[in-house]
């Protein structure tokens, strides 16, 4: 009996086994697409990065040189002022982009007449190509032929450098960022209109304010798209690229002639942001290997953000449940 | 499952080396076109745009076809160094490729981008030594290596307004040179510039420190690849010479000028438009203003000397086109006819510099009497076949080191940094770090 029970168990346990080798394939190859994309696009790529964040590596030859590249990050001075200017958008261009597309979404939703004029008019410029809007906005602000500087200096005042003076530089990229608002504008108008109306109602009966009627309905209301619009702001500007190329580029004059040499970041490096230097390295002076360990730390920083994003929305989602 | 990830690793690290390997090639049969005749097509990579250089470049290229007609030419126009490097990475690089600036010749030998030329030198029995000016050694070849050839070469004088120049001589030193700016400037009523002497921020289109170091003879590294800025007293004679004109103009008044200027390249050029009495630049100006603004009564000069250094006036800075064989390359040996053809050849050289106006690069070539030559272009041969002209020798960070010295000089010339020792000590550290991560034990 025993022997028989035994045999059963022996013969049921490789048919399980089978079955469940046959379920991991199936699965497997349902997956497979994924996997691939993953590897091929991802892990592929991190793994390299990570390799050659140790290695001299100019795009053709490579020499194993141990910490060499992580240590030269904490001496090179460019490699901090990209970082404390990409802070300094985080920190000043991200949240005015917020408070200034929530307020023209506000506005717009309240406008009895010509919403949709104003609504065209604040979303065209997101349409723009970013370089040409960012030529556009360094010829308007030029202080020696811009249009701008026509007007201040027909009442007697001088316009400051924006794209050519350090202390105006980044608030010309933050002008330029709170120009192209329409995409934010119209993910809080969506918001905004989504706010139930007799919430409204009975506040007013109440006796409460706009303001307060902003802060204690609307806010709490749209606060997962404002975490939305905050968080992916700071990613986006973690990548901080074009605009501060090209105005930089526009506004030092540079040419492509031999012995004209341009570094992005004028003027002073006020507006390099890490992606530029991260580039410049790269693609331009071919240090590679160090370029990679600037790509690693703005990997683990984005992350970081990406995470926090998650776990709002997961709170927000338990919020709602 | 622990098996599998270690293969994996493997792999991809297998892979990751394997993918950074290049493509390298068998050393060339050199010469063998020559005898065996075979139709051959080669791709032919240049960074030419503008019509008059094409006409000139096919001109010459039909030229190359007479005598070799059994080799076709396929150009491609308005190519940067970056797609040469990525066709060399992917293994698809041109035959020939042809890049504007020197900057990229030390990383164009040290990584093999471009392949070593001197077998097929000696091959074609040409001796460089004799055939081209001591100088272009520098910027064509690195660490023993002559990697790129030279085709046309760049050299930076002074030009001339002679109406604003209200019959003054051109200077000769940087004294004779501020004294004369200052005099030739016209502001208006609120103090705003109309019409500068000479715009002296390294920021105007060609005053880069690599073209105006000349003037005083200053030095860019030392024999080892270290920086020699900060501890070269030229350069701070230089920059204090120009900080000292600036602050004349007034810096936020003469950036606010030269914000005023149209682009470099176009008809809108300040010194086309009468806002600048003298300026630096290359030789090519001339066919510009030729083509531009052919009424403008102008004239060249070799670029002022510091003013304890008069024995050097006449020198000026030089540089290049360089032309050479991508590693890769389908058809080396017939790449090779073409390169020798566009950098040795008389006739070609003479051809493409009387159209573009470039100063031809071969000793035979600047002496040829079918060479056009006028007083205003003659200056820049002068220039170029001066003993104290100099270039930049080839350096591995060479965009690297001009952008610091520039950042530098642009933070000095601004009054933003007030130390000039601390920022010469600065532009030193930084080039001497990066040569430690680039090139460094």
């Amino acid at each position: 009996m025993a022997s028989a029970t035994l045999g059963r168990r022996g013969n049921a346990a490789p048919f399980r086994s089978r079955e469940r080798r046959r379920a991991n394939l199936r699965a497997l190859i349902y997956l497979s697409p994924w996997l691939v994309g993953f590897g091929v696009f991802f892990a592929y790529p991190l793994i390299s990065t990570v390799y050659f964040s140790f290695q001299r590596y100019d795009m053709f030859s490579l020499e194993p040189v141990g910490l060499l590249n992580w240590k030269y990050f904490f001496r090179d001075d460019a490699a901090w002022t990209s970082i404390k200017n990409t802070l300094w958008l985080v920190v000043v261009m991200v949240p005015l982009r917020v408070v200034f597309g929530l307020g023209v979404a506000q506005l717009i939703t309240k406008l009895k007449a010509g919403a949709g004029v104003f609504r065209t008019i604040f979303y065209l410029p997101s349409l723009v190509p970013v370089v040409a809007g960012t030529l556009g906005f360094v010829f308007l602000l030029n202080p020696g032929t811009g249009p701008l500087q026509a007007i201040l200096g027909a009442v007697g005042v001088q316009s400051p450098d924006w794209f050519g003076d350090p202390a105006w530089s980044k608030w010309g990229l933050t002008l330029l960022a709170l120009w192209s608002i329409g995409d934010l504008m119209v993910i809080f108008m969506a918001a905004l209109l989504d706010v139930p109306k007799q919430l409204y109602e009975a506040a007013a009966l109440d006796g409460a304010s706009a303001w307060q009627q902003f802060t204690r309905i609307t806010l709490p209301v749209i606060r997962p798209v404002v975490m939305f619009a905050a968080v992916t702001g700071v990613i986006q500007t973690l990548q901080y690229f074009t605009q501060a190329m090209v105005a930089a580029r526009v506004a030092s004059g540079a040419t492509d002639s031999a012995g004209s040499v341009f570094t992005p970041g004028y003027p002073d490096g006020s507006t390099l942001t890490f992606p530029e230097w991260l580039f410049q390295e790269g693609f331009r002076d071919f240090a590679m290997g160090y370029a990679c360990v600037l790509a690693l730390i703005l990997f683990a920083v984005s992350m970081i953000f990406t995470l926090i994003l998650l776990r709002q929305f997961r709170g927000f989602a338990e919020e709602d449940a | 499952m622990k098996r599998l990830l270690v293969l994996s690793a493997a792999a991809g690290l297998f892979l990751i080396t394997a993918c950074t390997a290049g493509t390298e090639t068998s050393a060339p049969k050199i010469d063998a076109s020559a005898t065996s005749h075979e139709p051959v097509t080669i791709e032919f990579w240049h960074g030419f745009s503008a019509d008059n250089e094409l006409k000139a470049f096919q001109d010459t290229l039909e030229g190359f076809n007479k005598q070799y007609p059994w080799i076709t030419v396929k150009a491609t126009k308005a190519v940067q160094d970056d797609q040469i490097i990525q066709s060399v990475r992917g293994g698809n690089p041109p035959d020939v490729a042809l890049s504007f600036t020197t900057d990229s010749v030390a990383q164009f030998c040290k990584a093999n981008i471009f392949q070593d030329l001197n077998p097929y030198l000696t091959a074609s029995k040409i001796d460089a030594s004799t055939l081209f000016p001591k100088v272009i050694d520098q910027y064509t070849q690195y660490a023993g290596k002559r990697c790129v050839m030279p085709m046309l070469a760049d050299t930076y004088g002074l030009y001339y307004n002679k109406k604003l120049m209200k019959g003054n001589e051109p200077p000769k030193t940087l004294s004779e040179l501020a004294d004369l700016a200052k005099k030739l400037t016209v502001k208006d009523s609120k103090g705003d510039i109309k019409v500068a002497g000479f715009v002296p921020t390294s920021q105007m289109y060609e005053n880069a420190p690599i073209h105006t170091g000349v003037m005083v003879g200053a030095k860019w590294t030392n024999p080892d690849g270290t920086s020699a800025v900060g501890g070269d007293p030229a350069w701070k004679t230089l920059l204090t010479w120009q900080k000292d004109l600036t602050d004349w103009y007034g810096y936020d008044k003469i950036e606010k000028f030269r914000k005023s200027f149209g682009d470099e390249w176009s008809a809108d050029n300040p010194f086309n438009k009468g806002q600048v009495a003298m300026a630096v630049d290359g030789e090519w100006r001339n066919a510009m203003i030729a083509a531009d603004a052919p009424d403008l009564d102008y004239g060249t000069a070799p670029m002022p000397v510091a003013d304890d250094q008069a024995q050097r006036y006449g020198a000026g800075f030089i540089a290049g086109t360089v032309i050479g064989i991508p590693r890769g390359a389908k058809n080396p040996e017939a790449a090779w006819d073409l390169v020798k053809y566009l950098t040795t050849d008389t006739s070609a050289l003479v051809t493409l510099s009387n159209a573009i106006r470039n100063v031809p690069s071969t000793l035979p070539a600047l002496q040829s009497p079918d060479l056009k030559k006028d007083p205003n272009f003659q200056t820049f041969l002068d220039i170029f076949a001066n003993p104290n002209s100099t270039t930049l020798p080839a350096h591995i960070n060479s965009a690297f080191n001009q952008q610091t010295l520039q950042e530098a000089q642009i933070k000095w010339e601004s009054g933003r940094a007030p130390d000039l020792n601390a920022v010469l000590a600065e532009v030193d550290k930084k080039i001497n770090d990066k040569l430690k991560l680039t090139a460094g034990d």
